[in-house]
């Protein structure tokens, strides 16, 4: 995008500061906006599952606006502060669980190529960003002064500290299909119908995903794995003292964090902004050369894939909703007897089928072993490409490994030399 | 207009960030705060990491270091912590202690920096080459991808890339967790009368 701009604004860094202004506006409100429309949507969810209506009132019949009210309410309310509390980290606990919860948005594509920093580790650093919500939490019960606080964060921290295991664990499949922690080119290869969906790649990889499910909902701290602020023990846990606008900033943060981990779901198991039917291929659109058919296709792409955040939120509701709240001893159950063992044969067990049959569940229709390498050793070659300082390396390294050991010219006279030109 | 190097300036950013959040961990004296600041400290070096485009090393840093410290804060502080606000006293001995230590090492570290002919600011300055993961995971799985691009044959067949040393490390690390699982387990109290062997 800064190249694009760069041929209208005049100096050079301009265009780089106004890129940088609209991708991060266009996440921040993706932010703000969705929780709005989740908070309502909670609403929603939870009044039809306890068979009430929810909000009604504001907005018309559905209450569409109940969120906003709710939101003016906050704002207008007194910012309080206990006597006792530790005064800068009290403050700035909420904005460091927003912090990390927006970090994480930066490497999350909506499309295809379309990213706000494509990284080649775009898993990894989600992974990464996404644990330290958590500091947030813990410094705002520390900091309160409060036992209710503190004995919240102490849960919350317990949890996601076990939780980041087998989380990290069935992360680690998808990435292992595909060869690439590049989360863009994960989502390319699972284009075409949705049998190529890394969710019905083999058994193990369907059954990660539900553990991937399970852990995901407990590391963003929604029930039943609310522990740290279990409203019958401990008042409202980690944010029982805070109130207004601060208070929330947590619930953004909340938010935030479980469309992050819902589109990471979608990502990697499916098929991100690929949908069910190919319909943009069928039509033509997605390779097209004409900026505005692409355009569009990847605005197609970027429903579908709203989408599937939105079920797999919505999928958390459901779940909310109906099972009641873990203990804590249960909660560590959970994790280190059933999520971590399952994950961890999950893992084996996908290791050895994608060694033996790369193609799949389903042969017949799927005959893509080589493809699906052909499309690794292409992202391979593209992330050499981008590699200035080695743009001589391009042979494809899997398969011409041992001729290149045998036949020493070869490693010069390959067409590297002409790519390099293009550099 | 004369471009501004914004590479530059981002590097002195993160690096005044690092450094003032770590003057900050050394200045206070609540415990916790100096976690936050650590922390803070440690992800302005990430930010680093990033910038120089090591995105792997930089999410590394995130999740070991930031991560880490956070465990540390948890365990090490609020466990053994017997007040709500722990606070260090440091006495003016140990305060020139410190500095004689820190700034003895400042400046080995300075006056190393600045003999290294290569790291002497350069005329142009080199274009950050793309990171891949991708290279580094074939790397440890045994297959060298900057093989090929090596001239000299005898120095080609020493790059074998790094299967043994990984699976030595993560056997290793497995030993270590078991062990670890071991040892923290809740002993059974093993009831033996006369004559009967505990098992």
């Amino acid at each position: 995008m800064a190249e694009y701009l760069k041929q209208y604004l005049s100096p050079e860094w301009l265009a780089y500061v106004a890129a940088a202004l609209v991708h991060a506006f266009l996440l921040v409100n993706l932010l703000a906006i969705s929780a709005l429309v989740f908070i309502w949507l909670e609403r929603k969810v939870s009044g039809r599952i306890q068979d009430r209506l929810g909000p009604t009132r504001i907005g018309g019949k559905f209450g569409w606006l109940q969120t906003l009210a709710d939101a003016i309410k906050l704002v207008t309310k007194e910012d309080l502060r206990p006597a006792a509390a530790d005064r800068m980290l009290f403050l700035a606990a909420p904005y460091i669980s927003f912090c990390s919860s927006y970090a994480a948005f930066m490497a999350l594509p909506f499309a295809d190529g379309w990213v706000a920093m494509r990284l080649n580790v775009a898993v990894f650093f989600i992974v990464a960003v996404l644990g330290l919500e958590v500091f947030g939490v813990i410094l705002a019960g520390y900091a309160s002064a409060s036992k209710w606080s503190l004995f919240g964060a102490m849960r919350e921290a317990a949890q996601v500290v076990s939780y980041e295991v087998p989380l990290g664990l069935c992360v680690v499949v998808p990435v292992l299909v595909a060869g690439t922690m590049d989360l863009v080119s994960i989502g390319q290869m699972q284009k075409g119908l949705f049998i190529n969906w890394f969710v019905f790649h083999d058994p193990f990889t369907f059954v990660t995903f539900w553990v991937y499910f399970t852990c995901a909902t407990a590391s963003v701290n929604r029930a039943p794995f609310d522990l740290a602020e279990a409203e019958s023990e401990l008042v409202a846990g980690f944010h029982t003292e805070y109130s207004g606008f601060r208070w929330s900033v947590f619930f953004l943060a909340e938010y935030g964090s479980m469309f992050v981990v819902s589109g990471l779901a979608a990502i990697l198991f499916f098929g991100g902004w690929n949908g069910p039917l190919p319909i943009t291929h069928w039509l033509g659109m997605a390779g097209s050369t004409n900026p505005l058919v692409h355009y569009v296709a990847n605005f197609l792409g970027m429903l579908n894939f709203v989408g599937k955040c939105v079920f797999g939120i919505t999928f958390m509701m459901w779940v909310r909703w109906t099972l009641p709240r873990l203990r804590i001893d249960q909660v560590m159950t959970t994790c280190l007897k059933y999520c971590m063992p399952i994950a961890a044969v999950s893992f084996a067990g996908a290791v050895v089928w994608t060694y033996l049959l790369p193609g799949g569940l389903i042969i017949p229709f799927r005959p893509y072993g080589n493809e699906r390498e052909a499309q690794l050793l292409d992202a391979i070659e593209d992330a050499t490409r981008r590699d200035d300082t080695a743009a001589n390396l391009l042979p494809s390294p899997i398969k011409r490994e041992g001729e290149a050991g045998n036949s020493d010219p070869l490693a010069n006279t390959n067409p590297s030399g002409g790519r390099r030109g293009t550099d | 207009m004369e471009p501004i190097n914004w590479h530059s300036v981002f590097f002195l950013l993160f690096a005044l960030v690092a450094c003032g959040f770590a003057l900050a961990v050394l200045m206070t004296s609540n415990i916790v705060r100096m976690a936050f600041y650590l922390v803070l400290s440690l992800a302005a070096t990430s930010g680093l990491f990033f910038l120089a485009g090591a995105d792997f090393v930089g999410a590394m840093q995130i999740m070991i270091y930031v991560g880490g410290t956070l465990v540390l804060l948890i365990f090490g502080v609020m466990l053994t912590a017997k007040g709500p606000f722990i606070t260090m006293r440091t006495k003016a001995g140990e305060w020139i202690l410190g500095a004689i230590v820190g700034g003895s090492l400042l400046a080995v570290l300075l006056s190393a920096a600045t003999s290294v002919r290569a790291w002497q600011p350069a005329a142009q300055l080199p274009r950050v080459a793309q990171p891949t993961a991708t290279r580094l995971g074939m790397g440890l799985l045994g297959v060298r991808v900057d093989k090929l691009a090596e001239q000299d044959p005898t120095r080609r067949a020493g790059m074998s890339g790094y299967l043994l040393p990984f699976e030595i490390v993560s056997v290793h690390l497995l030993v270590v967790l078991i062990g670890s699982a071991y040892l923290a387990r809740p002993k059974k109290r093993a009831v033996a009368g006369p004559g009967e062997t505990a098992r």
